[in-house]
């Protein structure tokens, strides 16, 4: 390799996965995605499933459309882009469904939900177009890391507190804290709290990152 | 070259057109075969666990033949036609004005016993629903029931599939002093009530499909029950009249001798 060349993990490189993690999270910072965070964090099991899914067909079609970022013609870019998202979602799915049927029942409506994430196309549009597959795909990892993390925080918070069980594990149960006189809260598992749990998170992130405070 | 030229942006469309739409085409062909027999053999799945017999799809397959003894295709009316139900499309019946449907109903043994199974399918808050319920030899008490959706709200409606849900529908009835009631999916307080279930808190209109659908789907079955079960009534009568003519028969007998 020539010294000119970067390191594949030099620090730029891994700055591309650590950043979106934190000072510029897909979900908390740039509120993009919110909709797909919001309908699937009642439990955590669909919440797993979903980040692993968007993890694959991030990481995927920024590369393809990295490597294809000089031949596409700039006034239909947004059209390829929906269109190699589109194509990998249901390549995904018609293997799962002949291969491992199971998982693709798990991911029946994630599989549209996946289509309609902005922040995957928010990446293509904002960097793999503007970068080399590599980059591009250091760039997927990173985001839809920093997708899974909030996702996974307020699904876990949703189903303990709502449901009273991890993983369709009854925790509470367990622990023996309804002989106490413990109830589950029945409103997280309702929409409005995955906002509410969404925001709490925001704040907390805010209290501990200086950084994201925006001055007035 | 100018990859903003008109010519290059018409020619890079049709050309991404062409290998998407060829690339998705022979995968959905080549993996179709795969695709259906799961979907087959989950069908045959469910229908096992509508009677109390849970296995894994692959086991499913192999011994549906052992459980399932019948497998009827009915009429409006009630009359058995010729087909079998495995093979009705529900999807496609339900389209159908109700005198032209035609009516799948599979009969299993299960330790001796008569259990109908009859498939439902309905529609929930995003897509369809579906599932088998199935009633004891009385026609009359649900025996086990098994629902399934495409795409329910994760978390929320999607749950009609769970046993918490599915559990309490065994030893429900569907009549009230010989008319139809169907059972009723509601929002807490169903505890103790033959006619009635508990929904799933966040599902409603799913579950209110679970609703709409049992009643609809049982509604037309119920002249094949009146055929069967006055059948069952002349039977249990003529059982008991040769029972009383042996009987007579034998008194007879008796006093000819003591005579």
């Amino acid at each position: 390799m020539s010294d000119k060349k970067e390191a594949l993990f030099s620090k730029k490189n891994l700055k591309l996965v650590k950043d979106p993690l934190d000072d510029n999270n897909p979900i908390t910072v740039q509120v993009l995605g919110i909709c797909s965070a919001l309908a699937i964090t009642v439990q955590l099991k669909p919440a797993v499933v979903m980040a692993l899914s968007t993890f694959f067909v991030m990481c995927t079609a920024n590369v393809v459309v990295s490597l294809m970022r000089n031949m596409i013609p700039s006034r239909i870019r947004i059209i390829i882009q929906l269109v190699v998202i589109a194509t990998l979602v249901i390549l995904v799915d018609q293997t799962l469904k002949a291969f491992v049927y199971d998982v693709s029942k798990e991911l029946s409506v994630f599989v549209g939900l996946i289509i309609t994430n902005c922040i995957i196309m928010g990446r293509l549009e904002a960097f793999a177009l503007a970068n080399n597959p590599w980059k591009s795909f250091m760039d997927g990892f990173g985001n839809s890391l920093g997708y899974a993390l909030p996702l996974i925080v307020v699904a876990f918070f949703r189903e303990l507190l709502g449901a009273g069980t991890l993983f369709g594990y009854p925790v509470i149960e367990k622990l023996g804290l309804y002989e106490l006189g413990y109830e589950n809260n029945g409103m997280m598992i309702l929409p409005p709290m995955a906002l509410v749990t969404c925001g709490v998170y925001i704040w907390i992130q805010r209290m501990r990152n200086k950084k994201l405070i925006e001055e007035n | 070259m100018d990859v903003n030229k008109n010519s290059y942006t018409i020619g890079f469309a049709t050309l991404m057109v062409i290998i998407v739409a060829a690339l998705l085409s022979s995968a959905a062909i080549g993996l179709k075969p795969l695709q259906s027999k799961n979907i087959e053999q989950e069908k045959k799945q469910n229908i096992l666990k509508s009677v109390g017999i849970e296995l894994s799809r692959e086991l499913a397959e192999k011994d549906y033949s052992n459980y399932i003894k019948e497998e009827l295709v009915l009429n409006h009316l009630g009359e058995i036609q010729e087909g079998s139900a495995f093979n009705v499309d529900l999807s496609k019946e339900l389209r159908k004005d109700a005198k032209d449907q035609s009516l799948p109903l599979y009969i299993a043994q299960i330790n001796g016993e008569e259990r109908y199974i009859i498939p439902l399918r309905g529609k929930g808050l995003w897509g369809p629903i579906w599932g088998f319920i199935s009633l004891e030899k009385d026609l009359n008490t649900v025996y086990a029931a098994v629902f399934d959706h495409k795409s329910e709200t994760p978390g929320l409606g999607a749950e009609i599939n769970r046993p918490f849900f599915q559990d309490p529908f065994t030893g429900k009835t569907i009549m009230e002093d010989g008319k139809f009631v169907s059972i009723i999916v509601q929002k807490g307080g169903a505890k103790g009530d033959v006619h009635k279930v508990d929904g799933i808190s966040g599902g409603t209109i799913t579950c209110d499909g679970v609703t709409g659908m049992i009643e609809e789907r049982l509604s037309k079955y119920l002249p094949y029950f009146k055929s069967i079960s006055t059948s069952m009534q002349v039977q249990d009568a003529l059982e008991i009249v040769t029972q009383d003519e042996l009987n007579d028969t034998i008194s007879n007998i008796n006093k000819r001798i003591i005579d």
